[in-house]
């Protein structure tokens, strides 16, 4: 596990995210290294893999774990699309450890930045949106949890 | 003399690729790019493109000839419903129904089956009896029946298919023979997920000797086989527009007359009555009693040439040929790939209609068609709106590739070269 103080901000991340994929120049080499972080992603737990982790709306099954720990979130996530892993894992990168006010202010704009929402957009069904809301939906519901302890 | 008989080969080669060219020329969808790559449309089962003919009427009737049908003396209404009324005359000879009321303009083959459906079990169900539905189909064909099961107290049964994809003769025969509450059969022509041609004609004798009606699906039925209702025998037959180059918005409905006239209408709204009163209303005669509201009366008029079109190139003996070249192609080639399964293969090649559903072994149907979208190959990943049958095959879904006769051979071998590319890149 990273220690807390080794934990970037979400801006930092991002923009290492944005200047590799940059180097990209075919789509195809891009797909390539989702897919290769797709078949490096750790699994989840079987046992999380359950209907209410399972995030709707996506073509492939996609399930999203999340735990809290002092503030800071930890996701964790599959599913049974390698591209879509891939995805997950960007995703991971930059928002595993992260405060929650910091996830609810971020605006995922580096997903635009390195080109894949003209090719992932709400309509394809591949649940990148699904799964940027149920994180938002994460960071929401700990924030309110925390309000009314 | 050695070489004759292969230069008269490739002379037929030769023609009927000038004959696909000639027909690729007339749809103005084909000739883009998408991602900087030229644009090759395999998604034919879920909605075909539209020939110019048909472009330019829905055009022309949209800008000029625009005005409500049968219900105005005025000139345009009166030309309005003259087009409206030809494209259910195409209707009737393309299906060869015997005459015009027994053919329903709806939005669709679902809006159809909804009908039929609704109409049907009210009208011609008592509480004991059952709908037999076939495991293949769409699942506008299986939840229109189960909503209006549900809604009258009635029950559904389901017919499943062989291992291959095929329904059997002997099967249906013995559910039939053991279950004597069954009133209706549910069925397509081609499932648009096992893309056979189911023995239609054959079904309809087997239930009919049962007593039992038989409701066809023909959305893909249309257009990759000859439909003739008066042939087939059956009660009623559905199909949509847009899968065969007419616009999108309109199906048919085909019911024998003396059915249609037994049902109580569907849908109430203008122009479905005949007289109207707080006290009771009489309904029009057919086939208006079960068009109410205004119709899609432009894409109705778009059937014509779209049928005419649909016509012309099934009944050309080199697009026949060509689309056999593909079916065999697309079977060999797919057959060669390891871990690959093809979802429907008949026994008899020649029931094989050029739809292909297929999973491959590690592989997620999505990723593949994310791929070859990005390649500008548009294909099908997922359930297909049928998951029993899809769900038997995988718990993935498919990925399904579906031709029309514009597709070349060319475009066929490009899908097969990039599924294999794109297939180890995933694995």
């Amino acid at each position: 596990m990273i220690e807390i103080d080794q934990i970037r901000s979400i801006g930092e991340i991002e923009g290492e995210i944005v200047s590799e994929f940059s180097l990209f120049d075919e789509w195809l080499d891009k797909y390539e290294y989702l897919i290769e972080l797709g078949k490096e992603l750790e699994s989840i737990n079987e046992s999380d893999k359950t209907d209410d982790n399972l995030i709707r709306g996506c073509q492939s099954r996609v399930w999203l774990v999340c735990r809290n720990d002092g503030g800071r979130l930890w996701f964790g996530a599959d599913s049974d699309a390698v591209i879509t892993k891939g995805i997950i894992s960007l995703l991971l990168k930059v928002y595993n450890g992260q405060k929650y006010d910091d996830i609810i202010a971020s605006d995922f704009s580096f997903i635009e930045k390195i080109g894949l929402r003209e090719n992932l957009s709400p309509t394809r069904a591949n649940g990148l949106l699904s799964m940027i809301k149920q994180i938002k939906a994460y960071a929401l519901a700990y924030k309110e949890k925390e309000a009314q302890q | 003399m050695l070489f004759r008989p292969k230069t008269k080969v490739c002379l037929v080669l030769l023609q009927v690729m000038e004959i696909i060219e000639q027909i690729r020329e007339i749809f103005p969808a084909l000739h883009q790019q998408i991602w900087g790559k030229p644009l090759i449309y395999l998604d034919n089962a879920a909605t075909t493109q539209k020939p110019r003919e048909v472009l330019e009427l829905q055009v022309r009737m949209s800008s000029l000839t625009n005005a409500n049908i049968h219900r105005a003396l005025h000139k345009l209404s009166a030309d309005a419903t003259d087009l409206y009324e030809a494209g259910r005359e195409a209707v009737r000879i393309f299906l060869e129904a015997e005459s015009r009321e027994e053919i329903i303009f709806t939005s669709g083959a679902t809006a159809a089956l909804n009908l039929i459906a609704s109409s049907l079990v009210r009208s011609h169900m008592t509480p004991r009896d059952k709908v037999l539905i076939c495991e293949a189909e769409h699942h506008s064909n299986i939840v229109p029946w189960q909503l209006a099961c549900e809604t009258f107290g009635r029950s559904v049964e389901v017919l499943p298919v062989e291992e291959n994809g095929e329904i059997s003769l002997e099967r249906l025969s013995e559910l039939l023979e053991a279950d004597d509450r069954i009133r209706i059969l549910a069925v397509s022509h081609i499932s648009n997920v096992l893309g056979i041609i189911n023995p239609v004609a054959e079904i309809v004798r087997i239930a009919h000797s049962k007593g039992v009606l038989v409701v066809i699906d023909g959305a893909q039925g249309v257009v990759h086989d000859k439909v003739s209702v008066k042939e087939m025998n059956c009660d009623f037959y559905v199909f949509s527009g847009h899968k065969i180059y007419a616009p999108t918005g309109i199906g048919v409905l085909y019911g024998k007359r003396s059915l249609l006239e037994s049902m109580p209408p569907y849908m109430g709204g203008g122009d479905m009555v005949d007289r109207v009163s707080f006290s009771g209303t009489t309904y029009a005669p057919l086939p208006l009693k079960f068009e109410a509201g205004t119709p899609n009366f432009v894409a109705a008029a778009c059937l014509k040439p779209a049928l005419e079109f649909a016509t012309a190139v099934r009944e050309d003996v080199q697009v026949q040929e060509h689309e056999r070249k593909i079916v065999v192609t697309m079977v060999e080639e797919l057959q060669r790939i390891k871990g690959l399964k093809i979802c429907g293969l008949p026994q008899d090649l020649s029931l094989k209609t050029p739809i292909f559903s297929m999973s491959i072994e590690g592989v997620h149907p999505s990723d593949i068609a994310q791929m070859l979208d990005k390649m500008g190959i548009a294909v099908r990943s997922g359930l297909m709106c049928a998951e029993p049958i899809v769900s038997r095959f995988s718990d993935q879904g498919l990925l399904r590739v579906s031709f029309a006769p514009y597709n070349t051979i060319f475009e066929c071998e490009t899908f097969i070269s990039k599924l294999k590319l794109v297939t180890n890149m995933l694995k």
